[in-house]
């Protein structure tokens, strides 16, 4: 059995959840936050991939990174190099695709909280970075560890936009969803049956876990609640 | 010393006041909605008036838009209407977030006799000692001036008059200005060197008469 699969997925999955959760935390918490002309584009831009199939973020992707696209276009000019069929392909479209869930979850665990909580803090001579880290991240970490397994889960998941921007490349950009679609479309339904046991794994383990978690944390504070 | 004098545009009515605090506590009295908060949220920096001066200690804190000095600066103590403790730290760590002088903040700590409340988390005390320790994180900073928003209104009867008294002793060796806001007006004639009274936004001063306390 060739495992390559697996490892591609993680790692493809891993890249685009960390890309996700700091670019997402980062805009969530500059646009969440202030009110500006054009706030509302902005926001169903970034939710938009939420609402289209998947094939037209990929139609998308390849527009902009495909040979003649605008970025593919330059990448290729600057530095000889091409996202097509490159497994980096793969972890762009897992980003886009997810983005939208880290972005909601995001922002509303950052409005989760009063926001006399931070200006208290500002009040006390804090430096904005100072009272992100002490308060805000914390106490928006639930919602944003939640957001998190979602996009890592969204992000195992990718089939549409990865199979075309990344191609169905074995050992390259062969990801799980594209091996079980690959190994069904071949007749071979023992390889398909066994990433698809492997795959749900992964998923069922994710959110077991986080709800695990989250369990144990509103128990810790129940707890606090009791002791008086 | 603290003088201000400001106009802010509201939802329903514009706020124009005009008050000064020497080193007494100053009360403001109105009703809900009349813009109480909203005059301790522009001097602390939290919002920002349409336009006017406010000064403290000769210092300009604001004189328009462009000038004016930010939140973190201001060294403005200010006690929450909902007191805002960072519900995820003790007691201990709340007080110290911002606090200068450790040895003042372990006076301050006696004086307000929350000692026993240091591992606590917030949700473990109750509403007066609630009270007491946002009162002690606002003070651990020393500040040049004390906002207090309403500060006695979740306490019952007896707490109440016990916190009041305990202000009024603090307020004697602290010597700052203090800008309390409040809905009752047996408190504010018991605590007040000076009152204002708002209405809709508009700020008069009340003689304080004396025969009442
Ligand atoms: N940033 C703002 N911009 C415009 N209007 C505001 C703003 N903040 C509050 N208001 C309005 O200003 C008015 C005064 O609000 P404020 O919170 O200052 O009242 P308050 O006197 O503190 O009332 P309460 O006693 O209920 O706390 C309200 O009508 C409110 O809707
Ligand atoms: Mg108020």
């Amino acid at each position: 059995m060739n495992y390559t699969p697996l490892l591609l997925s993680l790692k493809i999955a891993s890249i685009a959840t960390i890309i996700v959760f700091i670019v997402g935390i980062f805009l969530a918490r500059i646009i969440a936050r202030n009110s500006f002309p054009g706030k509302n584009v902005v926001e169903s831009i970034i939710l938009l991939p939420m609402v289209l199939p998947p094939t037209v973020v990929g139609f998308g992707l390849l527009y902009l990174f495909g040979k003649n696209g605008i970025i593919g276009s330059l990448l290729l000019e600057w530095f000889n190099f091409q996202i097509v069929f490159t497994w980096i392909g793969a972890v762009i479209a897992s980003v886009v695709v997810s983005f939208p869930l880290m972005y909601q979850s995001a922002s509303a665990a950052f409005q989760n909280f009063d926001l006399n909580i931070e200006n208290a803090a500002l009040t006390m001579g804090a430096s904005k970075w100072k009272v992100f880290w002490t308060i805000s991240f914390p106490l928006a970490f639930p919602g944003l560890l939640a957001g998190t397994v979602l996009t890592f889960a969204r992000a195992l998941g990718e089939f549409g936009a990865t199979l075309m921007i990344a191609g169905y490349i074995p050992n390259k950009t062969e990801t799980i969803p594209l091996a079980i679609y690959f190994a069904v479309e071949s007749g071979n339904m023992e390889a398909a049956t066994f990433w698809v046991v492997i795959i749900v794994l992964l998923g069922f383990s994710s959110i077991m876990w986080l709800n695990w978690w989250t369990k144990r944390n509103i128990l810790r504070f129940s707890e606090i609640n009791d002791k008086r | 010393m603290l003088f201000l004098e400001i106009r802010k545009k509201l939802t329903s009515f514009e706020l124009n006041v005009q008050l000064k605090a020497k080193n007494e506590i100053v009360i403001l009295f109105g009703p809900s909605g009349s813009g109480k908060t909203t005059i301790l949220n522009c001097i602390a920096g939290l919002a920002t008036p349409d336009s006017g001066t406010i000064t403290l200690n000769n210092i300009p804190l604001f004189k328009s838009k462009k000038e004016c000095v930010p939140i973190q600066k201001r060294n403005i103590g200010y006690l929450f209407q909902d007191y805002a403790l960072f519900p995820h730290m003790t007691v201990k760590k709340n007080i110290y977030y911002g606090a200068r002088e450790q040895e003042f903040v372990h006076q301050l700590v006696q004086v307000l006799e929350i000692g026993h409340l240091m591992e606590k988390y917030p949700r473990q005390i109750s509403g007066g000692e609630k009270q007491r320790v946002a009162l002690a994180r606002a003070l651990a900073t020393k500040p040049q001036l004390l906002l207090l928003d309403e500060p006695f209104s979740a306490l019952d009867q007896h707490i109440r008059q016990e916190c009041q008294d305990e202000l009024l002793r603090l307020h004697q060796t602290w010597n700052i200005p203090v800008i309390m806001v409040t809905h009752d007006y047996q408190e504010a004639q018991k605590m007040a060197d000076r009152i204002y009274k708002i209405n809709k936004g508009q700020v008069s001063e009340e003689i304080k008469s004396n025969f009442s306390q």
